[in-house]
């Protein structure tokens, strides 16, 4: 049953099913182990990652295409939402008929991104796909009779899930429960189950095409795949499910601006987050994310205690500065892509491997 | 990715290469029994593309002065973005590697330049000879030291994964994550003023029609340098013994390496230049917008991957026609429509890609 779930794509390693059994079930019972509202944040901000790194997953770690405009499809989802609800008035038809407008311009948009320039080389459409990024953010913030230009939008949720609506007099479980917490659930559910169906896709024949083509595109063309077919499928389906997750994002915050979704800060730590916890693993998506986001919020306050005790000496002081946590997570980055290319979760299952033998 | 990706990208069969005879039924050698190679039909389209932007450009703007501030000012920054790009196409060119984390060298360039000139603009002053002295002082050390960040660059970063394009995109996107975190260790992560010293303040007016056209010092001085650096590198490829080699080396190491030079070091030098060119160009860009901010990389970086894309990627010609042309159009439709301005340059990259998929000169060893 569980292996049927996962599509027969068992974590292959104790050490990470353990892991993956320990975030799960940390996630779901987030809103009553954890109270207050920051802690909440920080597991929707790493639900939200887990779909969007996957879903770049499948295209860089399964197809073996960098793209740098994945932040495009991001913002396009959570624009979607974020201008249909302030357009339409709040309400679930809004954010489904903003939700199924994104998606058509992200299929349509990455259809043709793929068509144009997927035929060329790698590092051709890694720069392609960075000044299509860009010019669509240089558009969003822009048109600010639409997106609000640089301040971005601000809008009300459907009545369930804003945080004005409280179903129950009594805590439950020690949790005052809100529209914040089923926000919250409806995020879990719909990030669960896209990620079970990524899951399918890429342990399906067609996944195997896209590998095919990762390890040796000329090989598999060769054999009769049409290699830009399936290029174009695998960005234009790793488009959609970041697009649902951009509007994820927008549900949870009630707001999108540029630099919440389309900004390149965010494009990197996507880099980083697949890269660190193992490409081409669907399940480095969510051991990467959590390292992440867990780093990005409380790493900064460990290298604060490493500042305080350092306050003297003059620039080792300003290296473990709070601040700079991110020079920390790129040398992590460097140092994965040359010794550990398939990241954390690549490292535990070689290790498993190895205890076997 | 492998390098088998590059069946789409060669060019048709029916095409000469260059150094190969032009398919037009010229004799190979020419008559006269000197044993001179003979060479490809120069490529002049992009060139008349070029010079019909500027010539449409004054129907366009109406008023000849302005049209002349204008041109002269796209050309101006054109230049200085081929400076910053040209690292770039030279690397990418030569060694095959495209240095995503290029953008670093160019905001270390911008940051070295502000110590220097900072250090410097007490003793200079007043005396506008000093000043002068000063921003080529800031140059050259800028791109020193760029240069032996960058020499060390290739060696810890890229060293390992030649020919690996996948890897080098993450690992070089790395690199310049890390490289704008130490920036900011040992600069600070807030903007940087970079003011112009007086000598460079200020323009020269030009009557012309019914008003003077404006033409900045500094510009003046950015073209001159811009147009220095292309002539050397031109010089250097296409005259010297080194480029002749580094040529050689691009087209077939293996042959290159077994009559008893070593091509790595030569790499390493072409790469310590780059990056040292990277570092000139982000002294002039700063100096251009008056100010540097950390994040300066990154931002340059779109721009020039544009520049290089256009020009054919690897091509020197094609990176200076191309930076010309996206300096050109953002002047000349920043006047005319502002909000247009913001995309002409990845318009311009599409309309060329359409009109020439492999860009304006494609390098057509690869």
């Amino acid at each position: 049953m569980l292996s049927r779930l996962l599509s027969h794509d068992l974590p292959r390693s104790r050490l990470l099913g353990w892991a993956l059994v320990l975030i799960v079930l940390a996630l779901v019972a987030a809103p009553f182990l954890f109270p207050g509202a920051k802690a909440l944040a920080v597991a929707a901000k790493t639900l939200v990652f887990i779909l969007l790194v996957a879903s770049f997953d499948l295209l860089l770690g399964y197809t073996g295409i960098v793209s740098f405009a994945h932040t495009m499809f991001f913002g396009i989802g959570a624009y979607g939402v974020a201008v249909a609800s302030t357009r339409l008035g709040p309400g679930w038809g809004s954010v489904l008929l903003g939700f199924a407008g994104a998606l058509g311009i992200s299929l349509a948009l990455s259809m043709l991104i793929g068509l144009f320039s997927l035929r060329v080389k790698a590092i051709f459409y890694a720069m392609i796909t960075l000044a299509v990024a860009s010019a669509f953010m240089t558009l969003a913030s822009q048109l600010s009779d639409i997106t609000g230009g640089e301040d971005g939008l601000t809008f009300k949720n459907p009545l369930w899930i804003s945080p004005a609506f409280e179903p129950f007099e009594n805590p439950v479980l020690g949790l005052a429960v809100d529209g914040k917490v089923f926000a919250y659930y409806l995020i879990l559910g719909v990030v669960a189950l896209l990620f079970l169906l990524l899951l399918r896709i890429v342990n399906s024949p067609f996944g195997r095409v896209l590998q095919a083509i990762r390890e040796n595109d000329f090989r598999a063309e060769a054999i009769g795949y049409r290699t830009v077919v399936y290029r174009t499928w695998s960005n234009v389906l790793s488009a959609a499910f970041a697009t649902a997750a951009g509007a994820l994002l927008a549900l949870w915050l009630r707001y999108v601006g540029p630099d919440t979704t389309l900004s390149f800060e965010i494009m990197l730590d996507i880099l980083l987050i697949v890269v660190i916890g193992g490409m081409g693993t669907m399940y480095g998506a969510v051991v990467g994310s959590v390292a992440f986001v867990l780093a990005q919020n409380y790493l900064q306050d460990l290298l604060k205690l490493g500042a305080t005790a350092l306050d003297g000496v003059p620039l080792l002081s300003q290296i473990v500065s709070p601040d700079r946590w991110l020079l920390w997570l790129g040398v992590l980055f460097v140092l994965s892509v040359y010794h550990f290319p398939t990241g954390i979760v690549g490292r535990l299952r070689a290790m498993a491997l190895r205890l076997k033998a | 990715m492998s390098a088998n990706t590059t069946a789409a990208t060669s060019p048709a069969p029916g095409r000469p290469k260059p150094g190969e005879p032009p398919a037009g039924g010229r004799p190979p050698y020419s008559a006269g029994g000197g044993q001179q190679v003979p060479k490809a039909d120069f490529d002049w389209k992009p060139l008349l593309i070029l010079l019909g932007l500027i010539v449409l450009a004054l129907p366009a703007i109406g008023s000849p002065s302005s049209w002349l501030t204008l041109t002269a000012a796209g050309i101006a920054m054109g230049l200085i973005i081929f400076v910053i790009a040209s690292g770039l196409t030279l690397v990418f060119g030569l060694m095959d590697v495209l240095n995503f984390g290029h953008g670093v060298f160019i905001a270390l360039g911008a940051f070295v330049a502000t110590s220097v000139m900072g250090g410097l603009s007490g003793w200079a002053g007043d005396n506008g000879l000093a000043q002068f002295a000063s921003v080529f002082a800031a140059m050259a050390v800028a791109m020193a030291v760029a240069g032996a960040v960058g020499w060390a660059f290739e060696r810890v970063i890229v060293r390992p994964v030649y020919g690996l394009h996948l890897k080098q995109i993450l690992i070089t996107m790395g690199g310049m994550i890390v490289g704008e975190e130490i920036i900011k260790v040992i600069w600070g992560p807030l903007q940087i003023a970079l003011p112009l010293p007086d000598v460079l303040r200020g323009a020269w007016y030009v009557p012309l029609g019914n008003g003077d056209a404006a033409i900045e010092k500094y510009r003046v001085l950015a073209a001159v340098i811009g147009l220095g650096v292309f002539a050397a590198m031109g010089h250097v490829l296409a005259r010297t013994k080194v480029g002749l080699l580094i040529r050689a080396g691009v087209q077939d190491r293996e042959m290159v390496e077994s009559l008893g030079y070593r091509i790595r070091r030569l790499f390493v030098g072409v790469f310590a230049v780059g990056s040292g060119l990277a570092g000139l160009g982000g002294v002039m860009w700063g100096l251009y917008q008056q100010s540097v901010t950390p994040q300066i990389g990154a931002q340059v970086n779109v721009l020039i991957f544009i520049v290089i894309i256009i020009g054919g990627l690897g091509s020197t010609l094609g990176c200076f026609v191309g930076a010309l042309l996206v300096g050109l159009m953002a002047n000349y439709t920043g006047f005319l429509a502002p909000k247009v301005a913001l995309f002409s340059n990845i318009g311009l990259m599409v309309a060329v890609l359409l009109w020439r998929p492999q860009g304006l000169y494609p390098v057509t060893n690869r």
